[in-house]
């Protein structure tokens, strides 16, 4: 079975002055992580306060935008074009939710290679999401 | 402090409807709060603790509260998604402790199956959410964000599509005995399995109904317990949680059961070998699956062996769960399933469960509800009742 992923309609996300860097970011076609000076860890979704040590001394790095897949599902009734929700984890650590795309929905597997692709949403925004890296 | 003992269920009901066109959402409230009033034998001027989430009209309890016409002294409005009532009872039972009220009323209502919902709808709490901007473009649903619990927990466990699936068909063979349930046909392993795929790895059959209902719960202080006709019921330990994604920490094989059950148990004073009845949250079946792991009815990783081949099934099985037929095929009022799952499990210690299903000298039985997202942020709410 084969099942190319479509493009659908992305709603707008809502920016707000704690995470415009991030979609300033994706606009580039870069995604913006928040890293902690105090615990040397990364976190996402971002905050201005640590979520894992509640430090206040946390900072915009460029990840790599490569990672690998931890779980997916493909939505495939009740939408108007199937679509892969997933979470990624990143090379940086984190695992984040998004989806796959311009791939087949039923060639995905858990552990496979992906790297970020953006994808715009009704207003323009540009959407994090992965697509299976080429070997 | 503790509330073992302090409180007592003393009133329940369901509503019979599954599609409630004709009523309006706050009537809804106000039947199943008569009916659970009826049933522990109180008026409604006896209420003195009113409970509710968002699932009732108006800000917070206000609106109900004065719609009711209830006179109260302790007000709650907490919500944790469909486990919210049992949070409810925890915190009902904590105020009846500490002496803010003596009997309070928690209920639930909606009517989802008249307006069209589905479990397949990408979900938001508005935009001010801070994890709105990074989930509600990727499609975040009901059905797909549990499904992403079921495939990393197939990856890392083995477990099957056809164990997942015995969840299901333990349901229907309870559901069959109740002449309320949405689905009384007693489904197999196949049938599950050969369902249309709606969020792989989840089948339709792995998925709830979605009806219209309610249900309401009365708990009551041990000396107005002990003046009413119906029998006792006690709770005797309880835990909640919230569950998050860890700033990206997150490990979906697990549910917030894993704190919510441990500290029940702890505070009941008993463990999960001695429980004989269990209604457990079954929006999905991956869900019950999950929460049973992690109340430690089975070890991490082995709730596929332990739900497999009927023993899930009352008379049959070792494990006796969501008589009633669940969430699976009973009943899933506004898309919350926590009150049901109080009710079957008050139902089976008063010995007044479906004879069909009724497990022999039910004294000691738990109940547990997940709200929210299971491969997101939920919260878990984890009762523990005894018959006296």
């Amino acid at each position: 079975m084969t099942t190319i992923a479509k493009d659908r309609e992305l709603p707008a996300p809502a920016i707000t002055p704690e995470n415009k860097p991030y979609f300033d970011g994706t606009a580039r076609g870069v995604f913006m992580l928040k890293y902690c000076d105090a615990c040397e860890r990364f976190h996402h979704y971002p905050r201005a306060i640590c979520p894992h040590c509640f430090s206040d001394r946390t900072r915009w790095v460029e990840a790599r935008g490569t990672g690998t897949i931890y779980t997916f599902s493909v939505l495939r009734l009740g939408t108007p074009t199937p679509f892969a929700l997933a979470y990624v984890q990143l090379d940086e650590g984190p695992r984040v939710m998004t989806n796959l795309v311009d791939c087949d929905l039923d060639a995905l597997a858990i552990g496979m290679r992906v790297r970020m692709v953006c994808k715009p949403a009704t207003d323009g925004t540009m959407i994090v999401m992965f697509t299976p890296a080429a070997r | 402090m503790s509330i073992n003992g302090k409180a007592y269920l003393v009133g329940v009901y369901e509503h019979p409807t599954r599609e409630a066109k004709d009523k309006s959402l706050a009537q809804l409230h106000a039947e199943v709060a008569k009916g659970a009033l009826e049933d522990a034998g109180l008026s409604h001027r006896d209420v003195d603790g009113f409970f509710c989430a968002t699932d009732s009209p108006g800000l917070g309890p206000m609106s109900m509260i004065d719609y009711l016409g209830l006179r109260v002294q302790h007000l709650d409005s907490t919500d944790i998604g469909g486990a919210s009532y049992l949070s409810h009872v925890n915190h009902a039972a904590q105020a009846i402790a500490a002496g803010k009220c003596n009997v309070a009323l928690v209920t639930l209502a909606g009517k989802p199956r008249s307006s069209g919902w589905s479990g397949t709808q990408a979900r938001t709490f508005g935009d001010e959410a801070p994890d709105a901007a990074f989930e509600y473009a990727y499609g975040m649903g009901t059905a797909n964000v549990y499904a992403m619990s079921a495939k990393r927990h197939m990856h890392e466990y083995g477990t099957t599509s056809e164990q997942l699936a015995w969840i299901k068909v333990a349901a229907s063979h309870h559901a069959q005995h109740n002449p309320n349930a949405m689905l009384r046909k007693v489904v197999t392993v196949e049938d599950v399995v050969n369902s249309p795929l709606v969020a792989d790895p989840l089948h339709k059959l792995d998925c709830c109904v979605v009806s219209d209902g309610g249900g309401a719960v009365i708990l009551a202080r041990p000396e107005i317990a002990r003046s009413l006709k119906r029998p006792p019921v006690k709770l005797i330990g309880a835990g909640e949680t919230l569950k998050g994604m860890d700033g990206g920490d997150i490990d979906v094989t697990y549910s917030g059961a894993v704190w919510s059950g441990p500290r029940a148990f702890e505070e009941a004073g008993v463990k999960p070998s001695d429980i004989k009845y269990v209604s457990i949250y079954d929006s999905f079946t991956i869900t019950v699956l999950l929460q049973l792991e992690d109340l430690g009815f089975c070890k991490k990783g082995e709730g596929g062996r332990f739900v497999a081949d009927g023993n899930l099934i009352s008379g049959t099985g070792r494990l006796p769960f969501n008589t009633d037929g669940g969430g699976l095929c009973n009943n899933h009022p506004r898309n919350r399933g926590g009150m049901t799952k109080i009710i079957e499990a008050v139902r089976q210690l008063r010995g007044e469960a479906h004879p069909a299903v009724q497990v022999p000298s039910c004294n000691l039985a738990l109940a547990q509800g997940l709200g929210g997202f299971l491969a997101g942020r939920h919260g878990s709410a984890t009762l523990i009742m005894e018959r006296e």
